[in-house]
């Protein structure tokens, strides 16, 4: 057990850095790119308010005591004020946040009973070809880009049938098209994923004794097989996590659904970069969070976990 | 061993032979590398083949629908899009830029990757411990994040945009070519090489490359495909290639507001696109189960 802490604790301390890095990195971008006060507040400021920002933010001062002011403001929640409204950055994310986590989540459930549904499905009747056809269903579903099943979906559901709403989200039936889309590419993506997993378990001589004792195929995937492939597949939803979310980007675009996603492509067109570090910082944040909470099932899981590894960087 | 020897001694068999002997063994491998010829001859001979200049506006014959609607006019066989330009000759011309751009962004990542990658897997030690450090940290945040962070701070324009597409995989490459390298150092014709008097350069360049060509290639692949799908997006959400200029994405993208009327200005770049990203993929695919030995039984 104290081994398990000990992986644990290891673990936090490795997405602290990670989140620190992040910061650090956006830190020298917009420091690279010229004076901050240039690129984050708009062109029209006057002179004297200029100069009173670049005070209050240390821009006057050397870059580490920057550094440090900049690092403190982060922690306090302080992006500095949108171009856009005026109004903090950091607001408008918070606005956006729920919206986001309520598609991805839906499109993140929607995806696993899918995908497991036909990996296992495809695993179970390896090389037929049901196999062969669920798999090009498959790989046509992540190959395809998501704006082109967004739109695919508008022309039928909304231009052609007129049965779905394709943009806001006013109502539950807004939430349909977009997290479709969400979890179409994924759900093709989990569906490869478990059917490796599901034959390579398959495979395994207690698998083969659960059969002999005369358990059915269902129930030995179901009980036997499927808790084992869980452990990869927590690992890869972990990954999936920030596809999922660079995915809403574009699908909150196409559907007008006012999550994080679209906030940063409206702030970037518009170059309102106080804005886009605060969702950079919290969408980094959130895949840093679920990486944590991944490892840190996979640490009381599996009573293998091997703490070399977990020093040596994944490696 | 004995197939390869006996290769060695039988005359070569004939070119039609050998094709038809791949068809039979990959015939994905064959119909797909045929369309990705197929759509590179497209892009590259777009400008013979478009009937009209892509960027040539004709506002009296706006949102003309293709040859066999009613209202089609004669010569636009893929119909005119909102400002009346040829739809066959923007998608010619945008798939040629588009592929250009996946290419081109995919070799600089390799490039990138080939550097970090081998002077890691070489040197070793500390060099190894950060490059690789920040090559996981790269890895692991989706690039979509760190493309909007370039584009939002160094605006929108065609460098930006080669910039952003070449450091898209360049942290893959790395990871791949330090593995592959890793792999290879210690064993004995390195060593012996070494031993002879090669330097560094000269065994990562003469020794080691060969050796680590076909998971490269498999990855090049992969990533061109991945490339098409994220210039499309970025140009698909206005952050890309800047209008009038087309590329698959923008021409979706722009598009996309007459679809209920027009959905013809939308479908040709669309269906091109799948269409590419598919067949390179493909062809990754199955590149990668005729390299890979360790996938060959399953």
């Amino acid at each position: 057990m104290p081994s398990t802490l000990l992986a644990i604790a290891l673990r936090a301390v490795r997405a602290a850095v990670t989140l620190l890095l992040c910061v650090t990195v956006v830190f020298v971008a917009l420091r690279a790119a010229g004076d901050p006060s240039e690129q984050l507040l708009p062109a029209e400021t006057p002179p004297d308010v200029r100069a009173e920002y670049r005070a209050a933010w240390g821009l006057d001062r050397p870059i580490p005591i920057q550094y440090a002011t900049w690092l403190a403001r982060i922690g306090e929640g302080d992006f500095g004020r949108s171009f856009a409204d005026g109004g903090p950055a950091f607001d408008a994310v918070v606005e956006a946040l729920p919206r986001t986590l309520l598609l991805g989540g839906t499109a993140l459930s929607l995806a696993l009973v899918v995908g497991l549904t036909i990996g296992v499905a495809a695993a179970l009747r390896h090389g037929t070809a049901l196999d062969r056809g669920l798999m090009g269903v498959a790989v046509l579903g992540y190959s395809m880009p998501v704006f082109f099943l967004g739109i695919l979906f508008i022309l039928f559901f909304v231009l052609h049938l007129r049965i779905l709403p394709s943009s806001g989200a006013t109502t539950p039936w807004h939430l349909i098209l977009p997290s479709v889309t969400l979890a179409l590419p994924l759900a093709g993506r989990i569906a490869r994923f478990a059917r490796t997993a599901t034959l390579e378990v398959m495979g395994r001589p207690f698998v083969r004794a659960a059969r002999a004792k005369g358990l059915g195929r269902i129930a030995v995937v179901v009980r036997h097989a499927l808790p084992n492939a869980a452990i990869p597949l927590l690992m890869f939803l972990g990954i999936e996590i920030g596809l999922t979310l660079s995915g809403a980007v574009v699908t909150e675009t196409i559907f007008a659904w006012p999550g994080l996603g679209r906030l940063l492509v409206d702030s970037v067109a518009l170059r309102d970069l106080p804005v886009v570090q605060a969702v950079i910082l919290t969408v980094t944040a959130i895949i840093v969070a679920a990486n944590l909470a991944v490892d840190v099932l996979h640490a009381l899981v599996d009573p293998k976990v091997d703490l070399a590894r977990t020093l040596g960087s994944g490696r | 061993m004995s197939e390869a020897s006996a290769a060695a001694i039988a005359p070569l068999p004939s070119i039609s032979r050998r094709i038809s002997a791949t068809l039979r063994r990959d015939p994905v491998l064959v119909v797909a590398g045929l369309l990705a010829l197929a759509l590179l001859v497209l892009a590259i001979a777009a400008p013979l083949l478009s009937p009209f200049d892509p960027d040539q506006q004709k506002l009296l014959a706006r949102l003309r629908p293709p040859v066999g609607f009613d209202g089609a006019r004669v010569g636009y066989w893929l119909g005119t899009d909102q400002l009346g330009r040829d739809i066959l000759s923007r998608t010619l011309h945008g798939l040629r830029l588009t592929l250009a751009l996946a290419l081109f962004g995919a070799v600089v990542g390799l490039a990138l990757g080939a550097v970090v990658g081998t002077i890691s897997g070489l040197v070793g030690g500390i060099v190894d411990d950060l490059a690789m450090g920040f090559v996981d940290l790269v890895i692991s945040l989706p690039f979509v994040l760190v493309a909007l962070l370039v584009i939002a701070l160094a605006g929108t324009d065609m460098l930006v945009l080669i910039v952003v597409l070449g450091l898209a995989y360049w942290a893959h490459f790395a990871r791949l070519i330090r593995a592959q390298v890793l792999a290879l150092r210690n064993l004995p014709y390195v060593e012996a090489a070494r031993a002879s008097g090669a330097g560094g350069l000269r065994i990562a360049l003469v020794h080691m490359a060969p050796n680590i060509v076909s998971p490269v290639i498999v990855m090049f692949t992969l990533n061109v495909s991945n490339l098409i799908l994220l210039e499309s997006s970025l140009s698909f959400l206005g952050l890309g290639v800047q209008p009038p200029t087309a590329t698959l994405g923008s021409m979706v993208g722009q598009g996309r507001d007459y679809m209920a009327s027009a959905p013809w200005v939308v479908a040709a770049p669309a269906v091109v696109i799948v269409l590419v990203a598919l067949v390179v993929m493909l062809v990754g695919d199955a590149l990668r189960d005729r390299f890979d030995v360790r996938l060959r039984e399953r």
